[in-house]
């Protein structure tokens, strides 16, 4: 089956350097010209500046109906990928086959006009964007209602508050109908009710079947509609395969996480002459392919220490601070079967404590560890001992992509029933 | 952007490959779009630029729309300017400095010249400065970049038809005489029209790499305006002088107003140099165009 999109070795290469170089002058390029005519003529009229991939070799092919993610950090080159196959900008080396038309969402509001009217705009909006006049007629009602500015369409954009603007604005370009659609972080604008609507509206076209490359930020909504995605990073394919998987990897290279501390030398572990370190670490669920912590995965924290006095009672306490460095909760060994309240003789010691699966919300997490003696004397703690991310799986929010609020997530069980009708 | 000299195509060969494997729903027989690093020499993309067609409207119909919302006198403005010239002109020119002006009154005589002249001049500097100021729309969309200044021509097409209704009044006034000659008048102003995208195409492609185009372009245009024969006849240059006043296109096109409204004689020479010439600056012009093109939203 032929691909509907087929990218081969596609590169860009931009030139850099001094502002001056892109804005030239007649006079310095003439002056330039008369100083070393040879020079000029080799180098084509450039000025040596320093020259950097956008995209190298990039290569991948996309089959109809398929809607294809890409993600990376920003400066991957994800927009540069989309303009290329907008035909905005022109590659360097390499080359696109598209079959079909090609609607770009690279800009809301592209070509908005802050004196004309509502209508006007949509008219001129979607003449931009590729539709033709008898399209854009047919499909007027439709535009306006999707926008809630029936009231409006006759006044002047300019007196449009923003929100109404951007509705308006991604309603004409939601109702393209290319065969190919590609759209750029148009989603990250707005406010919540916009950007709910406008993935509502991507799920949408994707299920009509059309072909979708969605550059994002938003790994939920990546991971929600996208089953394939590409991970671009410096201008090259990274990975690209199944979104899940993809996802995670971006997100496990991206987070500054300790996940795991080890001290081999015990004088320099932290501690004191009474108990010191080994290692703490995190470890998810074993079993789970993803290996990333979601809020969906049980893992385990282990705390590696040393005693170096004999007949310690000791107990491990472990404090769980998010973000805004609110204690989320607090946890000890007091009730732990095998040593609470035995000496402990000289040696190494494991303490292992589960965290169930729908507890924790998305996040970053720090722990805090204490070492305590006869549990009211603490000799030891330790300050963010571990960091970690929990991330969102995508799972059990239906169409929202929203934050989930709340320090904590469970999973609740809910019932409804129907109690009566209102006749009665 | 394009892959072969005619433009993007379906290439027949891919054709024939995807008849063999017809699917259920065939992405081969839609249009292939094939992008590739263009060479030296681009091909013009006419194909490209007839689908595209209804944007050239569209622009067109935005430019005149938003040039006189919010304004008191509206479109009132297309003909101050012409006849506000030919007052001064007529006044200066005409009465204190006695131009001559080949047996027609002056008044009449100046306005037949700067009727199109205004169109030309303003059509050549808005589409000179029309890249540069759709920048939004070259960064984020794609569409044939020459719809840019070939709108900003037709728009001023539109005043042009504006100030054209005074031209009418001044004729019934001054009497003119119609003669059939008028009706070459509609390919004088497609000449024009011709004339001014060539140019316009060429500038505003320089001005997107070159910005001191906008600077130079008002500059020039003044200058252009002297050297053509608007508020003078022809015939007061020495004659052996006239042939380098016929390099300049606009001289026989202005002529050619002069002869077909007020019933002169046609200077069929002239009229051929400066169509020879026009047709020379617009294929030069889309070329240069063409090929700066894949540039534009990178620098822009």
């Amino acid at each position: 089956m032929t691909p509907i999109i087929k990218v081969e070795n596609l590169s860009k290469q931009y030139r850099i350097g001094s502002r001056q170089a892109s804005y030239a002058t007649l006079r310095t390029s003439l002056a330039e010209m008369a100083r070393a005519p040879m020079k000029h003529l080799r180098r084509n009229g450039r000025s040596p500046a320093e020259t950097i991939w956008a995209l190298k070799d990039v290569s991948f092919e996309v089959m109809l109906g398929e809607v294809v993610g890409i993600i990376g950090r920003n400066g991957a080159g994800k927009s540069t990928l989309l303009k290329i196959l907008s035909r905005i900008t022109e590659p360097t080396s390499g080359g696109v086959d598209l079959h079909g038309r090609v609607g770009s969402l690279l800009e809301v509001g592209t070509g908005f006009h802050a004196e004309l009217t509502g209508r006007e705009n949509i008219y001129l909006n979607g003449a931009i964007l590729g539709m033709k006049k008898t399209e854009i007629d047919h499909k007027f009602d439709e535009i306006v209602a999707f926008a809630e500015i029936e009231r409006f369409i006759d006044t002047a954009v300019k007196h449009y508050s923003s929100g109404m603007y951007m509705r308006l604005a991604f309603s004409v370009a939601a109702h393209l109908e290319p065969e190919i659609l590609l759209v750029d972080e148009v989603l990250a604008v707005g406010d919540s009710a916009f950007q709910r609507k406008c993935l509502g509206k991507m799920g949408d076209v994707a299920k009509e079947g059309r072909t979708v490359l969605f550059v994002s930020h938003n790994m939920s909504a990546v991971q929600s509609l996208c089953k394939r995605a590409i991970w671009l990073q410096d201008g090259k394919v990274k990975k690209d395969g199944q979104s899940d998987y993809v996802v995670a990897q971006y997100l496990k290279n991206r987070t500054d996480s300790t996940q795991e501390k080890t001290w081999d030398e015990v004088e320099k572990a932290p501690g004191n002459e009474l108990v010191r370190l080994r290692s703490v670490c995190i470890l998810p669920e074993k079993g789970n392919a993803i290996d990333i912590l979601s809020v969906r995965t049980p893992f385990t924290i282990e705390v590696d220490y040393v005693t170096l006095k004999e007949g310690m009672r000791l107990n491990i306490s472990m404090l769980l601070y998010n973000q805004e460095r609110t204690c989320v909760f607090a946890s000890t060994t007091v009730d732990e079967t095998k040593w609470d309240g035995k000496p402990f003789p000289l040696g190494l010691f494991r303490s292992v404590c589960q965290i169930p699966g729908n507890l924790l919300n998305e996040g970053i997490y720090s722990i805090a560890l204490l070492i305590v003696k006869d549990t009211t004397l603490p000799i030891h703690s330790e300050e963010d001992a571990l960091v970690f991310e929990v991330h969102d799986d995508g799972s059990g929010r239906g169409d929202w992509y929203g934050k989930w609020p709340g320090v904590v997530r469970p999973n609740l069980e809910w019932h409804t029933d129907f109690v009566s009708s209102l006749d009665s | 952007m394009s892959e072969n000299i005619l433009g993007p195509v379906a290439e027949p060969t891919s054709a024939n490959q995807s008849q063999a494997q017809a699917q259920q729903r065939d992405p081969h027989e839609l249009p292939v779009v094939r992008i590739r690093p263009s060479r030296k020499w681009v091909a013009l993309n006419l194909r490209d630029l007839w689908s595209y067609r209804e944007l050239l409207y569209f622009l067109t119909w935005r430019d005149v729309k938003v040039r006189y919302k919010q304004t008191a006198f509206g479109a009132a403005w297309a003909i101050i300017q012409p006849i506000f010239s030919m007052l001064i002109f007529a006044l200066f020119f005409g009465k204190l400095a006695g131009m001559p002006s080949d047996g027609i009154p002056y008044p009449i005589f100046a306005f037949v010249g700067l009727l199109p002249w205004t169109f030309f001049a303003n059509a050549v500097t808005a589409s000179g400065n029309s890249l540069v100021g759709s920048s939004n729309l070259i960064t984020k969309v794609y569409f044939p970049r020459m719809i840019i200044p070939g709108a900003a021509v037709a728009a001023g097409l539109v005043d042009f038809a504006i100030a054209f209704m005074i031209l009418a009044l001044l004729m019934a006034y001054y009497a003119v005489t119609v003669t059939w000659s008028i009706l070459l008048l509609p390919l004088l102003v497609i000449l024009t029209a011709v004339l001014a995208v060539g140019v316009g195409m060429w500038t505003s492609a320089l001005n997107v790499k070159y910005r001191d185009v906008r600077h130079a372009l008002p500059f020039l245009v003044q200058l252009w305006f002297f050297a053509t024969p608007i508020v003078y006849p022809t015939s007061i240059v020495p004659a052996k002088w006239r042939w380098l006043m016929a390099l300049n296109p606009m001289s026989g096109i202005i002529d050619g107003y002069r002869a077909a409204l007020l019933g002169r004689e046609f200077d069929i020479r002239g009229l051929l140099t400066s169509t020879a010439i026009t047709v020379v600056l617009l294929v030069y012009g889309a070329y240069t165009f063409r090929r700066m093109e894949k540039t534009f939203a990178d620098i822009v």
